[in-house]
């Protein structure tokens, strides 16, 4: 089990060196510079994504992402800005915060299922940006804006990581950040995925009576997996914050909650890393499509479309199909 | 012989229709009670009750002295009543070894934290795991199969898969939903031989709901028998195919039905 094939190091070497070096490589000879904020942000958007993949793994789906994104990035902002938190420290608790709030409430609707659950979810995005909007600590629809770059981090006088507002470049340093976020994200989910609570999560989401009856805690699971969930949220969503100094109600509203969904479907719900080539394609494709002006959200959703009909298996059951054949 | 499983005066109500009233009845250790009754005798709502997948209105189900009834059904399967379901219910796109290995996870040492960082009790844990699942499917006689998805099997294997899912979790009282609907003579003859080699050989207490007379007669200790809700007659096969209510009440007259 964790013995890894030769092809899949390889793969890891490549992605991890394509990451770090080629594509920073790349922006630099070509000029390209507003690629970071881009990548940057299809880091971020993988790893909210990467919750939301997560509760599809146990027959739920999640359409309320955005809301967690949302309770991070206000999280961390008003830690920082209120609290004079440094920004390292407040990621963590943004996650966890997050967390906790999914596992309040998650507590009444993961009973539900199917679409009811959907539906639930659905209103999540627009509880919480209503509440923020409501509530003083947020500062209602000004939301909280100008906020500090990460400060550094050092241990006993080594500088692990230097204060973002001293760096020259710090589109390359959040981009660094951010894919070492989304990469983390990853390993932990497919480490989750590749031991027992994957494998808890699969028998329920085949057949939860069935999985209650050989003793599984369907209950504490379901918000075991949902508590994850919702912290890959809110850590994306600070992270979020923090690159773009600031926080709206509107930062993240219902279409994105729709996206996160669409991220994983597009890259394939039976393939852990499917959410992070899911989220490249919509972001791009989206962007790409830009210059067919009206025609932009018709010509996209059609795409959209007819990728759910025609690979229902998401972006990456091409690759293996192919594979199969030889 | 001791009583494993006590069932006192169950009652269950939905709504005004009363479809278990009153209901008691002991299981012994190591003994095969089957429950029999017409279509809409009750028989699968009492089998809810006793492994807490429906609440009781009334009444109690002991096991070992304790009560296990509107519990959670998890917490009942780990106190060892173990319920299968008909063919459908199983894990569909599980091979059929990786549906035993899930099911066996009551007997994990290991912490859920454990397998994820993957210490030594969590890797011991899954190489256990995989060598008793071997083992149950050598005793199934499905161990050509393990490697096949839940949902290419056919009927007879999904049943004795689902009694494989069951047995992994190692309970000391198996529940069976009518393990032998929809079989021929032969397939039925070797499921009884199967169900009692698992009451043999592992010295597990079986309770079995199920329609078929030649099956039941065959391979039961005791038999209940339900009618309407009510518990219409208790005893041996013997005592029951003589039994005068349950002839009239159940049987009519197709006396041949019995088989035996």
């Amino acid at each position: 089990m964790n013995n890894f094939s030769k092809t899949q190091i390889l793969g890891s070497i490549f992605s991890l060196a394509t990451i770090f070096f080629v594509v920073p490589w790349l922006i630099k000879i070509s000029g390209r510079w507003d690629f970071y904020f881009t990548l940057t942000s299809v880091a971020l958007l993988a790893t909210a994504s990467a919750g939301v993949w997560l509760t599809f793994y146990i027959g739920r789906i999640n359409i309320g992402q955005g809301a967690f994104a949302l309770i991070g990035a206000y999280t961390s902002a008003i830690l920082v800005v209120k609290g004079g938190w440094s920004f390292w420290l407040s990621l963590p608790v943004a996650g966890l915060f997050a967390a906790l709030v999914g596992i309040l409430i998650g507590l009444p609707i993961l009973r539900l299922r199917g679409v009811y659950f959907a539906m639930v979810t659905l209103v999540l995005t627009q509880v919480v940006t209503l509440t923020a909007l409501a509530l003083p600590i947020t500062n209602g629809a000004k939301g909280i804006s100008s906020i500090p770059l990460p400060g550094s981090v050092s241990i006993m006088g080594v500088t692990l990581i230097p204060d973002f507002a001293s760096l020259e470049n710090t589109k390359l340093a959040f981009y660094y950040t951010a894919c070492v976020i989304m990469i983390l994200t990853f390993a932990v989910l497919y480490r989750l995925v590749h031991s027992r609570l994957g494998h808890l999560c699969r028998s329920m989401q085949q057949n939860e009576e069935l999985a209650s009856s050989i003793g599984v805690n369907i209950a504490y699971i379901r918000l075991l997996v949902f508590a994850i969930s919702s912290f890959f949220g809110g850590i994306g969503g600070a992270m979020f914050g923090a690159i773009t100094q600031s926080v709206y109600p509107s930062s993240f509203q219902v279409v994105d909650s729709v996206n996160f969904m669409l991220n994983c479907f597009l890259g394939g719900l039976g393939y852990v890393f499917g959410p992070i080539l899911g989220t490249l394609v919509l972001y791009f494709g989206w962007d790409l499509m830009f210059a067919l002006g009206q025609y932009q959200l018709l010509t996209y959703s059609i795409l959209l479309i007819a990728l759910i009909r025609f690979l229902p298996n998401g972006l990456l059951s091409i690759k293996l199909a192919g594979r199969k054949q030889q | 012989m001791t009583s494993l499983l006590q069932i006192k005066n169950v009652t269950k109500k939905y709504g005004g229709l009363i479809a278990n009233n009153d209901i008691s009845f002991d299981v012994a250790e190591n003994d095969i009670l089957s429950v029999i009754g017409p279509n809409g005798a009750g028989k699968s709502t009492l089998f809810k009750m006793i492994s807490s997948f429906v609440p009781v209105t009334s009444g109690e189900v002991l096991f070992k002295g304790e009560r296990i009834s509107n519990l959670k059904p998890h917490v009942v399967a780990r106190k060892g009543v173990v319920r299968t379901f008909q063919e459908t219910t199983i894990f569909k796109n599980m091979t059929v070894r990786e549906s035993i290995v899930v099911a066996q996870h009551l007997r994990a040492k290991a912490r859920l934290a454990g397998y994820f960082w993957g210490t030594k009790t969590a890797q011991e844990d899954v190489t256990d795991f995989g060598e008793t699942a071997d083992q149950l499917l050598e005793f199934l006689g499905m161990h050509g199969l393990r490697h096949e998805q839940a949902t290419s099997l056919p009927q007879g294997h999904l049943r004795a898969l689902g009694i494989a899912i069951g047995l992994a979790t190692e309970p000391e009282v198996l529940l069976l939903d009518e393990p032998f609907a929809g079989m021929n003579h032969d397939e039925t003859m070797h499921m009884v031989s199967l169900v009692r080699s698992v009451r043999d050989k592992k010295g597990v207490t079986i309770l079995l709901v199920e329609h078929d007379m030649a099956a039941v007669m065959n391979i039961s200790d005791r038999i209940v028998v339900l009618n309407f809700g009510e518990k219409i007659a208790e005893g041996t096969p013997h005592e029951i195919q003589n039994d005068k209510t349950v002839i009239e009440a159940y049987l009519g007259s197709e006396d041949d039905e019995i088989g035996i």
